[in-house]
């Protein structure tokens, strides 16, 4: 069973080379720590910089730089910096690559809801909903089961929808699935996860293949 | 020779709010917000008001001092996670708020000061941001009809201005304000630094001061950061 880190090791490994990418808040956040050997990619965070770089040393922390999650961070040579509309020009106008974000609940034709819980926390959509209509290649990194034990990967969502058929891949601590022709399919086990475990934590359509390989994590 | 927007303070930038109007107000979170103006807001006691702004501030800080002194009845924002008090009033009832995309958001502004009444976007598509939304199906995909935004008064905050509201934004700080400046009747801009004319490059400005009514040097910027995160030397 993979930790968040490990989850978001996994997803580093979905980045290629030339990719500009926009990393969510949570455990999406976390890629950027894990990206591969010999591959060049740009984040952007869509509140307005292109060429985000390591959170700062203490003591330099800059109040006018920050995240989409509102964390300083710092800008790595060549970085850009833009209004919102422009940074959401990039994302609508499909110029972003790779969205990775997080979700409270997945359905197997590719919905996600991950902004409210009615009568309970509303947070807002942010720029999720944008995100996730436009981009060609949606990851979200979530848990497998929420706190309650019961599953996020669902026939259909229960919550209100961020965005309909648009994920393409999920990834937990337990597994690596695609969703295509309205089913989650199971590409990779995480290490020491049964198939078996996997089928009992997802409550939308399982497809699993004869041999389900176990991720390999080593760079 | 070019016009000057100067006032003297936030007390003369903000004169002619009043209650029931709606406002639109710079910042993505606690970042590029108009401290100064806002302080003014919470002075005057304009109650009623409509404020666009991409969050709410904090509970202490930030639009969240309009909340807790309740002179805010609408938010149109698209993200209000960090201020609890913004929740209880939504949840409650006591405060109506339209949460929006960011991106619609933020076109909306545009739209709003470029002239542009309405326009498609495939954001909010299929849920309850579309429900009762036009829909268009472009290039094979649905989109949602969106309308553009305006406002009575727009208080933007920026790094440097010179006296003919001409504006340059720091960093992340810029978010919405460039586009905020675009759709206000009057808008007023808010500055670290003030400098006369000739002192800022024209090819280094952000806002032009074509959009800018007012202006003013702020008094002091607490800048406060919402979220330290630093990583070992």
């Amino acid at each position: 069973m993979l930790d968040k880190n490990g989850i978001a090791r996994r997803i580093a490994q979905e980045l290629q080379d030339g990719y500009y990418v926009n990393l969510g808040i949570g455990i999406p956040t976390l890629v950027a720590n894990y990206i591969p050997q010999g591959i060049d990619v740009e984040f952007q965070s869509e509140n307005g910089i292109l060429g985000m770089g390591p959170f700062p040393v203490e003591g330099s922390e800059d109040p006018d730089l920050i995240n989409a999650g509102k964390q300083t961070i710092t800008a790595l040579p060549g970085a850009a910096y833009f209004d919102s509309a422009m940074s959401f020009a990039m994302i609508r106008g499909r110029h972003v690559q790779l969205t990775v974000l997080g979700a409270m609940e997945v359905s197997q034709n590719g919905d996600i809801a991950n902004w409210k819980i009615p009568g309970k926390m509303v947070k807002g959509m942010g720029g999720a909903m944008d995100l996730v209509a436009s981009a060609e290649n949606i990851i979200v990194a979530m848990m497998h089961t929420n706190k309650a034990g019961e599953s996020k990967i669902l026939p259909a969502c229960t919550l209100p929808l961020t965005g309909v058929g648009c994920v393409k891949k999920v990834v937990t601590e337990l597994a690596v699935l695609e969703i295509k022709d309205g089913a989650f399919h199971l590409l990779e086990r995480a290490p020491g996860v049964s198939v078996e475990q996997i089928i009992a934590a997802t409550a939308g359509k399982l497809v699993v293949p004869d041999v389900v390989p176990e991720m390999n994590l080593v760079d | 020779m070019a016009l000057n927007k100067v006032v003297a303070n936030a007390e003369e930038a903000c004169k002619g709010i009043t209650n029931g109007m709606t406002l639109m107000l710079g910042g993505f979170g606690l970042c590029g917000i108009p401290e100064n103006s806002i302080a003014q807001l919470v002075k005057l006691g304009v109650n009623d008001l409509t404020c666009i702004s991409n969050n709410a501030g904090v509970d202490d800080f930030g639009l969240g001092l309009l909340l807790q002194n309740k002179q805010i009845r609408k938010m149109i924002s698209s993200y209000v996670g960090e201020n609890e008090e913004f929740e209880r009033q939504m949840l409650s009832g006591e405060l109506e708020v339209d949460l929006i995309p960011q991106g619609s958001l933020a076109e909306r502004c545009r739209a709003g000061g470029a002239g542009i009444p309405a326009f498609f976007t495939p954001a909010g598509y299929g849920t309850e941001v579309g429900e009762g939304k036009e829909v268009r199906i472009f290039n094979g995909k649905p989109h949602i009809l969106e309308t553009a935004l305006t406002a009575d008064f727009a208080i933007v905050k920026a790094w440097k201005g010179d006296t003919a509201g001409n504006l340059i934004f720091k960093a992340t700080a810029r978010n919405f304000n460039p586009m905020m400046a675009m759709a206000g009747t009057i808008t007023i801009a808010e500055v670290e630094e003030l400098v006369p004319i000739g002192h800022l490059d024209p090819n280094q400005i952000h806002t032009p001061g074509i959009f800018v009514q007012r202006i003013f040097q702020g008094n002091s910027y607490e800048k406060r950061i919402e979220q330290r995160t630093v990583r070992k030397a």
